[in-house]
């Protein structure tokens, strides 16, 4: 199971900037003002990459930290954290 | 049993009621926004103007993909300086004075471009007084339960959600019913009562909470000077507590979030807009549903003292994964209009408008319609005659321009949906119901508020707010499949299984105090 953990680590660290990718891809095809309404509005766009940005990179370092062993043992009292 | 969280019943049935009502009331007030937002629009934010329009998305999105984090942090640090009690009678207040506020402002035809700006604000600090009372709430119920009720008594308020809903969906029906659309929609018409009832609710919450005593375990913290002086250095900063941060976030809330989101408001929002249903009988299937699923948070926030709170909240969310189409099909399927119009219906009712032109005449042709098995539909249909084609279509044509709508299904079909829907809430409160003990039981007491109401907010603001935007975005892209939308939620959930199921264990922290 450990090592399960730590390669999946891996996929979570590749997945984020795959999202953020994809998010920004579709800003740059949806915002049109000729578009359907909502997902054409630039403002929508930006609010949600600037969100998203700080939590995909969240799962970079979840990804990292799993790669790295971390999840191996959860702590099981305050002392440990 | 440890003595500083065994508090006596008749408190603890104080507490969970202090708590519970006010955090429900929040949801009201949250919600009641959402819920008359085009309304809102026509006052507010006037078709046509780029700034109103800029306010308006501000209005819709900031407060629940910004603020609402942003106010976890705030509020999050605040309740774990000063304490539970006076953090969490302070977002009651600022989101009841909010929410009373916004159906005093006039109208931008009074007061022009003020109007938006003090709804955009007062919207924001309604979503930033969210963002600080759910973790305020589930943490001091849970410091005044003993261990083997923790999931039990807390699940009191992850009912409040979806109370909230249920009122505010209620107050809204019961308004709109007792008046007319025009009545309804007046500038200080019947769309401003259920933000001036909110002041009577908050009034009554607040007398209550003033009467509560700090939490035991802060009260403690506090006596012995081991209260954290950074909340949100010692949550994010320290490597040991921000990575189960990444794991609630990661492994529970994201998941419950978009199952929460889906089963609640997509699908309502799904009857009214795929399957064109009438605003009347969409809202009672939920109603219904509703009323018939919440104790089920109760259920598995019992269940989860019992045998763990991981396989219930990840047994949600597989159970999502796996449903959402064949439910979201059986809907389609059984409104499919092509379906209704094969049989011999009745015409109940049919009115003929025409405006006439320079050069063309419009014609509106509304007809209503009732199917031998008690199925009714409205089917509108507009036609331009011009001196080059004076003749309207005929009966057994069907224009491109006709609009069906106001669907109204039958007794049967109306009982299966409302079980449909009842499913999907009942996968809501399997995710939800054990998730307030679960995120306690995660982050020592020093930093649980700060710690437990981010990621909580990222997963239920963030991840299932993202749902409506998501499924319009993959609706736009592939429109030939109209379940298509579906996939962002199925995609979260199943993500959120595999993390959970992997990195998080089944152990129930008997000991909160530390």
């Amino acid at each position: 199971m450990n090592t399960t953990k730590k390669l999946l680590g891996i996929v979570w660290l590749l997945l984020a900037p795959v999202v953020i990718y994809f998010l920004l891809q579709g800003a740059i095809t949806h915002i049109d003002p000729a578009g359907k309404k909502d997902i054409n509005n630039p403002v929508i766009w930006v609010i949600i990459i600037t969100i998203f940005t700080p939590i995909a990179i969240g799962l970079m370092i979840f990804g990292y930290y799993a790669w790295k062993g971390e999840y191996e043992h959860l702590p099981e009292n305050s002392e440990e954290v | 049993m440890n003595k500083t969280t065994a508090a006596p019943a008749a408190i603890i049935r104080q507490v969970i009621i202090a708590s519970s009502v006010g955090t429900m009331i929040e949801w009201y007030d949250f919600y009641i926004f959402g819920m008359l937002a085009k309304t809102i629009s026509t006052q507010f934010f006037p078709e046509g103007n780029a700034t109103a329009a800029l306010l308006s998305t501000l209005a819709i999105f900031a407060a629940g993909f910004i603020v609402r984090p942003f106010g976890a942090l705030v509020f999050g640090r605040l309740g774990d300086l000063i304490g539970r009690k006076y953090t969490f009678l302070l977002t009651l207040i600022l989101m009841g004075g909010s929410t009373f506020l916004i159906g005093l402002v006039p109208g931008y035809k009074s007061i022009g471009m003020a109007a938006p700006l003090l709804v955009l604000t007062l919207r924001l600090v309604q979503g930033l007084a969210l963002g600080g009372e759910y973790g305020g709430a589930a943490t001091y119920v849970a410091e005044f339960s003993p261990p083997n009720k923790r999931g039990y008594y807390t699940s009191w308020i992850q009912t409040t959600a979806t109370l909230g809903l249920f009122v505010a969906l209620g107050v809204i029906m019961l308004v709109k019913l007792n008046m007319t659309d025009e009545q309804f929609n007046a500038p200080w018409g019947g769309w401003r009562y259920p933000f001036w009832v909110s002041i009577f609710l908050v009034i009554v919450s607040i007398y209550i909470r003033m009467k509560m005593e700090e939490s035991p375990l802060f009260s403690k913290l506090k006596k012995e000077g081991k209260t954290s002086t950074n909340p949100l250095k010692e949550s994010f900063r320290h490597k040991a507590n921000f990575k189960m941060v990444l794991l609630a976030l990661f492994g529970a809330v994201m998941g419950q979030g978009v199952i929460w989101y889906t089963g609640q408001f997509y699908a309502q929002s799904f009857l009214e807009t795929k399957c064109s249903m009438g605003f009347e009988q969409s809202r009672t299937i939920m109603l219904w549903a509703i009323a018939f699923a919440t104790p089920f948070f109760l259920l598995f926030g019992w269940l989860s003292d019992r045998i763990g709170r991981k396989w219930i909240m990840l047994g949600g969310m597989l159970l999502g994964v796996l449903l959402y189409r064949p439910i979201f099909t059986t809907f389609l399927k059984d409104t499919d209009i092509k379906e209704w119009q094969k049989t011999q219906n009745t015409i109940l009712k049919k009115e003929t408008s025409v405006s006439v032109h320079k050069t063309d005449s419009v014609w509106q042709v509304t007809t209503q319609y009732e199917t031998p098995d008690g199925a009714k539909f409205t089917k509108t249909v507009t036609d331009t005659l011009t001196a080059a084609r004076p003749v309207m279509y005929q009966a057994t044509e069907t224009p491109k321009n006709t609009v069906y709508s106001n669907k109204e299904v039958n007794g049967t079909t109306y009982i299966k949906f409302i079980f449909l829907v009842w499913i999907m809430i009942v996968l809501v409160t399997m995710v939800y119901g054990p998730i307030a003990a679960f995120l306690v039981e995660m982050f020592p007491t020093k930093i649980r508020y700060t710690s437990m109401s981010l990621p909580y907010h990222i997963g239920n603001g963030v991840f299932g707010g993202l749902v409506p935007f998501i499924g319009l975005l993959l609706t736009t892209t592939y429109p030939k499949d109209p379940l298509v939308g579906l996939w962002y939620p199925i995609g979260i959930a199943a993500l959120c299984f595999i993390i959970g199921s992997i990195y998080l264990n089944n152990r129930i922290d008997k000991d909160v105090t530390d």
